[in-house]
């Protein structure tokens, strides 16, 4: 659902991409927090002079840079601009947060609202633990420093008057790798992050923000140089017209080829249901998917015990890399799609993944183009991806297409493989949360049954990544 | 037998549009408000050539009856639809 943050972050791309194509970006990126703020128009901050401040954070990070990087506050974003076009190589934290637009949201504390009305019942008082609630002018008061923030009075009060304030960035982080520092500011721990972007998505004041490699992308296609486009299966239903106007599109964008990421879950498909045989054959209790990096990342960080469980099968990027550099060993490879954990993925396993863009930025590089995805002729697809393997990118897709294939492979003259096939006890966690990290664990340890587990970090499946324009 | 002059609301689902809105705009053709049963029709466009140059900040934009409205909102189509719906409607007969 589109709001404040994601049109700016969207606009910016937009009007970034549109002044680079233009050829005048040197001479306008840093008029443009001026622009989009003049000083008669209403401040969202304090002032506009703050609001610019923060644009300037944004561009600095759609070009790759972090502000906890800055050393000098009053370098150009032409410097930013110069340093972006000359990496090779991506950021190694795809995150970063802009202290001088975190609001330093209060913690956790419970606060009366205006719906109190003082009743007669007052189980707010009767229960509280510590005695902190007491009644002045016809309302409950909470005394902060007595308060233990048990919730009781919230879960009695008849008027639902009682609400605790949230750090939505903290509250959405299921490993809790976001704090405010000493200073009030929202700091990510890397060593405890799993890049599922959950922050990303949840804080209200566009704080955090992904360091984008989009100006490296879009000066190659510039510059002419081949570029593959490797299209993840969650493409589908992101943009207006069919799957194939978006290739099209993307070829009247200058990439040299499209692939679909989908061809590449289908060889995923088969090896782990390889993978899944051998090591029932070897007597292991479980095999779990690997294809989420933000799952396999909870997994390595905060679930140790069911890291000898994940499956060793390359992701379907990785497979559709393969096929891509046997294709077209002179290009760089673009992986596109809705996921900040892609980028750690890649980091990963250097030389495979030249650059990732997500299908926001990959909307902003074709509206700045001037490419309408729906007016575009079908792209003649060499051969579409099975339709499996498509459905990767919902949750239960890769259970699904995993039994299929291992019942493809069972013959009915086959019994022992067929009851095989039929033993295999699925078990999906739909998003990554404070209680699924739990959960992972006690799967390592045996604590919970099922033989083969499936791991999507965001509900719904890699659909609803933190970069998809459908969220 | 007469029936109401029907309401033509085109979203432009362009791709800036797209981007910058239109796609929660497409829910009023999914699931439009009762009462515009058989008086709207909400039908999604290419590029409108509205979002050239920094007009762009526009987007979304819609044309209800032929009218370009910009910076739309769920909100705003349904203001300006109803507002041309409550004015009183040229009846035309259905075998026109
Ligand atoms: S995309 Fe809507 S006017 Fe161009």
């Amino acid at each position: 659902m589109i709001n404040g943050v994601i049109r700016m972050r969207r606009e910016l791309m937009i009007r970034l991409l549109r002044s680079y194509l233009a050829g005048t970006i040197d001479d306008d990126i840093d008029k443009i927090p001026c622009q989009l703020r003049p000083r008669d128009m209403a401040s969202t901050r304090c002032c506009p002079y703050k609001d610019r401040a923060i644009i300037k954070y944004r561009l600095m990070a759609l070009l790759g840079a972090a502000w906890e990087d800055e050393q000098d506050e009053s370098r150009p974003l032409r410097d930013y601009l110069r340093d972006a076009l000359a990496a090779h190589a991506r950021p190694a934290r795809p995150l970063t947060v802009c202290g001088t637009g975190c609001s330093g949201c209060e913690d956790g504390k419970y606060q009366v609202t205006d719906a109190c009305r003082a009743c007669f019942a007052r189980p707010c008082t009767y229960n509280c633990p510590t005695q902190a609630i007491s009644f002045r002018s016809q309302r409950a008061h909470i005394d902060q420093d007595a308060c233990k923030n048990c919730g009781k009075c919230m879960e009695l009060c008849p008027f639902h008057a009682i609400t605790r304030a949230v750090v939505p960035c903290e509250e959405a982080c299921p490993v809790g790798a976001i704090r405010k520092n000493a200073a009030g500011v929202a700091e990510i721990d890397f060593t405890a992050c799993i890049f599922c972007g959950k922050c990303f998505a949840a804080c209200p004041f566009a704080a955090i923000l992904e360091r984008s490699e989009l100006l490296n992308i879009v000066d190659d296609l510039q510059r002419g140089r081949k570029l593959v486009a490797l299209v993840a299966p969650s493409a589908a239903g992101q943009f207006p017209g069919s799957i194939g106007q978006l290739f099209a599109a993307m070829a009247a964008a200058d990439f040299s080829d499209v692939i679909e990421v989908a061809i590449g879950a289908e060889m995923t498909t088969a090896h782990e249901a390889a993978e899944y045989r051998e090591r029932m054959a070897a007597g292991a209790r479980l095999l779990t998917t690997s294809c989420c990096p933000a799952y396999v990342e909870a997994a390595k960080k905060h679930a140790h015990a069911i890291v000898p469980f994940i499956s060793n099968t390359p992701s379907p990027m990785l497979y559709a890399a393969q096929i891509a550099r046997e294709k077209h060993p002179d290009a760089a490879i673009v992986f596109i799609g809705p996921c900040i954990a892609k980028r750690h993925e890649a980091t990963l396993h250097p030389g495979v993944i030249d650059w990732i863009m997500s299908f926001e930025e990959l909307g902003a590089l074709l509206a700045a183009k001037g490419i309408d995805v729906m007016s575009q002729p079908e792209w003649p697809m060499p051969r579409p991806a099975a339709a499996s393997a498509r459905h990767f990118a919902r949750s239960c897709g890769v259970t699904e297409a995993v039994l299929k294939e291992l019942a493809a492979n069972t013959h009915d003259h086959d019994v022992e493989a067929k009851a095989e096939a039929v033993a295999v006890q699925g078990r999906v966690i739909d998003g990554i949360t404070t209680k699924s990290v739990k959960q992972l664990q006690l799967y390592g340890l045996g604590k919970l049954p099922g033989n083969f587990l499936e791991v999507m970090a965001c509900p719904g499946g890699c659909n609803n990544g933190p970069c998809s324009l459908s969220c | 037998m007469s029936e109401k002059c029907m309401i033509k609301v085109e979203v432009c689902c362009g791709t800036t549009c797209f981007l910058l809105g239109a796609r929660e705009l497409l829910a009023l053709a999914d699931d439009p408000p009762a009462a515009w049963q058989g008086r709207v029709e909400v039908i999604a466009t290419p590029c409108m050539d509205a979002c050239n140059g920094n007009r762009f900040s526009g987007s979304p934009y819609v044309r209800i009856n032929g009218t370009l409205l910009s910076g739309a909102t769920r909100d705003l189509v349904e203001q300006r639809v109803n507002a041309i719906m409550a004015k009183p409607q040229p009846e035309r007969s259905a075998e026109q």
